[in-house]
């Protein structure tokens, strides 16, 4: 078995020596570059643009607006929540909103050219920020997770319940406008041929994209082609067409050669999406005994103006399923502002909904006075209470054992400020992670090669987290082959499809398809050898393949001979899989218990994490080296977002004030601590044979919630917005 | 980022005289000006490239260590000179940027890197410094990273280098040459304006002047030092407060004390009040308190850098205790 083993990524060496190519790296000859110019007001209308002075630029070749830019249709693909490609009309809805491309042979002119647009204003009053004071603007939001869950849900009832509890906990929490970043900007090459355009984009979802542009350009979508390889580093922002992405094929289009374009660093933070600020209103109750009585969590999410979309950071989704409780109630609300569209970013809705929810946790134990960890327990859900369904496995409690005998926890003085190392306050906190395993239908191909190599093939993307090399030990262990034979590709449209990478999904839904294509390819290649002399008279079911080689009793003939006199120089074979009847009865999650330890200089104020140990259930690993580095950089940017990630808007204008990663920071290395992860390893045979769960979400889940629970440890102060800063415990 | 054109002079004359031109730029390691081009914060149409001048050396020259503008970052941190004469500068270098920057970004390009003010680094907002008479949002806005000291009410941006605060501590002076032939030296504290309402001038340098070395004079002061810098994360950040200290104590009595603070002012800002406090005191806990709480003379912290004033105190006790210990 080549799954678990820990096999070295397939990629891994072209990424090393920049083999590997970007999307921006695609030699496409006689390419032109064309840069986004961006409003600088926040609300209004554009009432003129002076253009001539940059069209009259070296090397410029075209500035397109909405007034001359033609009409597209709607973004409105599947599973689409960015409904405005922009260039549409003259209204401005946030600051940095694209208003005009700027079009020229080298990018530098481009810029330049962009840079000397002048876009005339009438600028109308704007709500940049979402305070308590927006709440009241406060709707519920219409396609609450792509329409597929209700906001508000409930069981019991919480208001009754908390009345009568003997201790209660409410407070509200708040999570700050956040932007993912990833080291490869969004950058998309257009390259028309007639009705047909071909797109090497940097996206989460080939397919999404296909089907965006499609819909924009009113084509089939056959007439589109995506290619994208590789990705640089997604973290949501790359899941759904964003608009730069249709306006290079708008450009290219427009000046009827190829466009190049590529979204500058500063651009990245108004162009792709963030996570949205949240205001978390929790309340719990519980007896004296430690059994929780009721919950009620409210969450607001900072939202654009709904004609770009609609995105709701879905806090309270886990707060369902988290904790056995008889009353618990959740909503949803979303509150429109100037401001871009949100979206996913990694763990969207758990991260943020756990950090409010597992601080509050920390506070009922605290209240109760009971260990945070026995308090977890005391609760344990045993089932999903919510959807009323068996969870399809959850080794929660092994996680928790686990990792609280590995950090210690049970040394832990529970008074706040009683460890000190010197003069630094030490802090302990734990909190719970969970992520849902979601799975989606999923297409793959094998192709076997007259040279002895086997291609798998699925229209997936590889984020970075080994999902090429994951390919190539699925399909080298169903068919039997040594890996060294087989290699995987991705990452292009003219593949059998696959699903957007999102949601920790790529595999659990691409696993199950290359599976059913090697039973596929298996059962063709018997039926093939069935014609050869050599089976005479074996019927095709009784053949198979070994090593190499297809067998029967007493016969063996290499497949490649086989396949030679036969005059094949591929044989292949498509197979797919969905989420079956076990996945619906089934309540399907991964989980984790994590602990975090920290030390504050209290002259400075000053956070270092010092150590984290999580212990993760995320099914079967499937690959021991790349799951263990997703584990790790999970926790990696939990602890950006505890302690760094903010964007910060200027209230007055609605403008970021710092877009560049200079200044927006995330964590150097310099910050990361010593993080052990250990796995339980349950196959969850619910999400398909293999027993995968996602392991891209989850281990970041629980990183906020321990580390601010260790800070209120370490000084008796509970910081209820993130990200936690010096000054929140500055002496 | 507009097109320019480029000149790579041999002789300081020739680049002194080449930089007299309007709209020309020097440009040194070029890893603060590139932002500010890329981002059209700045534009020169004359790029005059300091790479070939002859100003890389470190040497003692008696009581003097001069330190070459062009010597990398990299280079003056790790000198066994400035390690010995002025430890404080070598250890705020080596908390400066990256490894990487430190490689490119030089010692006189560091003085002049201009201010992190996320105002000011985006020509999409309005701001004083960049557009005289624009206005400053920063004030009303995003300022937790900006100055409490040397503020007005037209500018409130810290000069973000951790270099010149041991530097101004330790009475360093630089060298300049004029367009014009001449030379010069000034303080380095006087090198930088405070912002008044011309914000947009920051430094005393004429058009077209070099900075040509970096004099730092020997006083047991400067060798008994330290640089204490406090920061969002552990590395690779800009200073919310840095204290560079340097102290000379004879039997328990303050001979000489040199403090400056980096982070919170408008300029590299020495801290006058809390060095009068020490000088001729014998040192004690009670007094280093003193001095701390003496560093924030008149402070004003703004909505969202209140702390700030907490923090520099903080900082300067540490300091100072670190340095005495
Ligand atoms: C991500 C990041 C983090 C950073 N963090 C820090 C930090 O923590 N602390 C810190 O101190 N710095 C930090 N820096 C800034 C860095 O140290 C400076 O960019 C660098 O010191 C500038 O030196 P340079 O030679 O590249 O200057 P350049 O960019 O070449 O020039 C800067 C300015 O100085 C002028 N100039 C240069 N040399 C001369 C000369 N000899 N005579 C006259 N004028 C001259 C130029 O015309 C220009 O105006 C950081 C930078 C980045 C990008
Ligand atoms: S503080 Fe200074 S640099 Fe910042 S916006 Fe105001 S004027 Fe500009």
């Amino acid at each position: 078995m080549y799954i678990g083993q820990g096999i070295v990524r397939q990629d891994g060496r072209l990424k090393v020596t920049g083999g590997a190519r970007y999307a921006a790296e695609f030699d496409v000859p006689g390419c032109l570059h064309a840069v986004l110019v961006q409003s600088t007001i926040p609300a209004g209308a554009i009432t003129g643009y002076d253009t001539a002075q940059a069209e009259r630029m070296p090397g410029v070749v075209a500035i397109i607006t909405h007034q001359n830019a033609g009409a597209l249709n709607q973004h409105k693909a599947a599973q689409q929540t960015v409904t405005h490609p922009f260039l549409q009309d003259g209204r401005i809805v946030y600051n940095g909103q694209h208003v005009a491309v700027a079009v020229a042979d080298t990018f530098e002119r481009a810029e330049a050219a962009a840079s000397a647009v002048r876009v005339r204003y009438a600028p109308s009053e704007a709500v940049t920020v979402m305070d308590e004071s927006a709440l009241s603007r406060a709707y519920k939001p219409k396609q609450f997770q792509n329409g597929e869950k209700s906001p508000d849900v409930s069981r019991g009832d919480e208001d009754a319940a908390f009345a009568g509890a003997p201790v209660r906990v409410e407070a509200t929490y708040e999570t700050p406008v956040e932007h993912h970043n990833p080291m490869e900007p969004h950058a998309t090459i257009a390259m028309w041929r007639g009705d047909t355009v071909a797109v090497w984009t940097s996206t989460q979802g080939i397919s999404g994209v296909q089907e965006t542009l499609a819909s924009a350009f009113g084509l089939p979508k056959e007439s589109v082609t995506v290619v994208c390889p590789y990705v640089g580093g997604g973290f949501g922002c790359k899941g759904n067409t964003w608009p730069p992405a249709t306006i290079a094929a708008l450009a290219a289009r427009h000046v009827g050669r190829p466009v190049k374009l590529v979204v500058t660093r500063p651009q990245m933070f108004t162009s792709n999406g963030y996570r949205p600020k949240t205001i978390q209103k929790i309340r719990l109750g519980a007896g004296r005994d430690g059994r929780l009585l009721s919950i009620r969590h409210d969450g607001f999410s900072q939202m654009s103006d709904p004609m770009l979309g609609e995105f709701s950071e879905p806090v309270g989704v886990v707060t369902q399923m988290a904790y056995s409780c008889r009353n618990v109630a959740v909503t949803h609300r979303v509150v429109p502002v100037n401001q871009g569209l949100p979206t996913y970013m990694r763990a969207p809705g758990e991260s943020s909904g756990m950090f409010a929810l597992e601080s509050a946790m920390d506070e009922m134990a605290h209240a109760l006075r009971m260990d945070p960890l026995a308090f977890r327990l005391a609760n344990y859900a045993e089932r999903d209470e919510q959807k009323d369904k068996p969870f399809a496995s959850k080794g929660l409690r092994e996680c928790y054992s686990r990792a609280a005998d590995r950090f210690g926890w049970r040394q832990r003085n529970p008074t706040p400020g009683s460890m000190r190392d010197g003069r630094i306050l030490v802090g302990w906190g734990m909190a719970t992670s969970t992520y849902p395993t979601n799975r989606r239908p999923c297409h793959a191909r094998i192709v076997v090669r007259s040279d002895g190599t086997v291609l798998v093939q699925s229209g997936v993307q590889d984020l970075g987290t080994g999902t090429y090399t994951i390919m190539a030990q699925c399909a080298a262990d169903r068919l039997g082959v040594d890996i060294a034979r087989v290699s995987a590709q991705l990452g292009d449209s003219r593949f059998p499809q696959g699903p957007v990478s999102g949601g920790s999904a790529t595999a659990a839904s691409v696993l199950p398809a290359i599976e059913a294509a090697a039973d596929a390819l298996l059962a063709r290649l018997a039926a093939l050898a069935a014609l050869d002399p050599h089976f005479a008279q074996v019927p095709p079911a009784d053949i198979r393949l070994d090593g190499f080689d297809l067998t029967a009793p007493g016969r063996r003939v290499p497949v490649l001979q086989v396949m030679a006199r036969a005059g094949l120089h591929t044989v292949d074979a498509e197979g797919s899989s969905a989420p079956g009847d076990a996945y619906k009865a089934h309540s399907c999650h991964s989980f984790g218990a994590q602990f975090a330890e920290i030390r504050i200089d209290p002259d400075f104020g000053t956070i270092r994490v010092s150590r984290i140990v999580s212990c993760f259930e995320v099914g079967r690993l499937l690959n021991a080296r790349t799951g263990r580095s997703q584990l790790l950089g999970g926790i990696v940017f939990g602890i950006g977002m505890a302690l760094q990630e903010e964007t910060l808007v200027d209230r007055a204008t609605g403008r970021i004030v710092n877009s560049n990663i200079a200044d927006y920071h995330v964590p150097v290395n310099a910050d990361v601590p010593d993080i052990e992860v250990m796995t339980v390893d349950a196959p969850d045979l619910a999400t398909g044979a293999l027993g995968a769960k996602g392991a891209g979400e989850l281990p970041m889940v629980g990183v906020a919630p321990a580390i601010a629970n260790a800070v209120f440890h370490a000084t008796g102060r509970r910081v209820r917005k993130l990200p936690i800063r010096v000054e929140d415990v500055l002496a | 980022m507009q097109e320019f054109s480029r000149l790579v002079p041999t002789t300081t004359q020739a680049a002194a005289r080449a930089g007299a031109v309007p709209q020309a730029s020097f440009i040194a390691g070029g890893t603060d000006l590139m932002q500010l081009w890329k981002n059209n914060v700045q534009a020169a149409s004359l790029v005059v490239d300091l790479d070939r001048l002859d100003l890389r050396r470190i040497s003692l020259d008696g009581p003097t260590l001069r330190i070459g503008a062009l010597a990398t970052m990299a280079e003056v941190a790790e000198h066994p000179d400035v390690k010995r004469r002025v430890p404080a500068a070598s250890e705020a270098l080596l908390a400066a940027a990256s490894p990487q920057i430190r490689n490119m970004g030089t010692a006189g390009g560091n003085l002049l890197q201009r201010t992190r003010c996320g105002y000011f680094r985006d020509p999409g907002f309005a701001c004083n410094k960049r557009e005289p008479g624009s206005g400053c949002p920063a004030i009303a806005g995003e300022n937790r990273e900006l100055a409490i000291l040397g503020g007005s009410g037209s500018c409130i941006a810290t000069q973000p280098s951790d270099f010149p605060v041991p530097l101004v501590a330790a009475d360093a002076r630089v060298e300049l040459h004029g367009a014009d032939g001449q030379t010069r030296t000034v303080e380095l504290e006087q090198l930088y304006r405070l912002p008044g309402d011309t914000p947009h001038i920051e430094t005393v340098l004429r058009p077209g002047e070099v900075i040509t070395a970096i004099l730092v004079p020997d006083a047991p002061a400067n060798r008994r030092a330290t640089y204490v810098k406090v920061r969002d994360r552990q590395s690779y950040a800009y200073a919310l407060a840095s204290v560079a200290a340097g102290i000379e104590l004879q039997g328990g009595v303050v001979r000489d004390v040199r403090l400056a603070a980096g982070g919170v002012g408008t300029r590299p800002w020495r801290l006058d009040a809390s060095e009068a406090t020490l000088r001729g005191q014998r040192l004690s806990p009670a007094l280093i308190e003193q001095a701390a709480a003496r560093a924030t003379d008149g402070a004003q912290p703004h909505a969202k850098n209140a702390f700030k004033v907490t923090l520099l105190r903080n900082t300067v006790r540490r300091a100072l205790q670190a340095v005495t210990a």
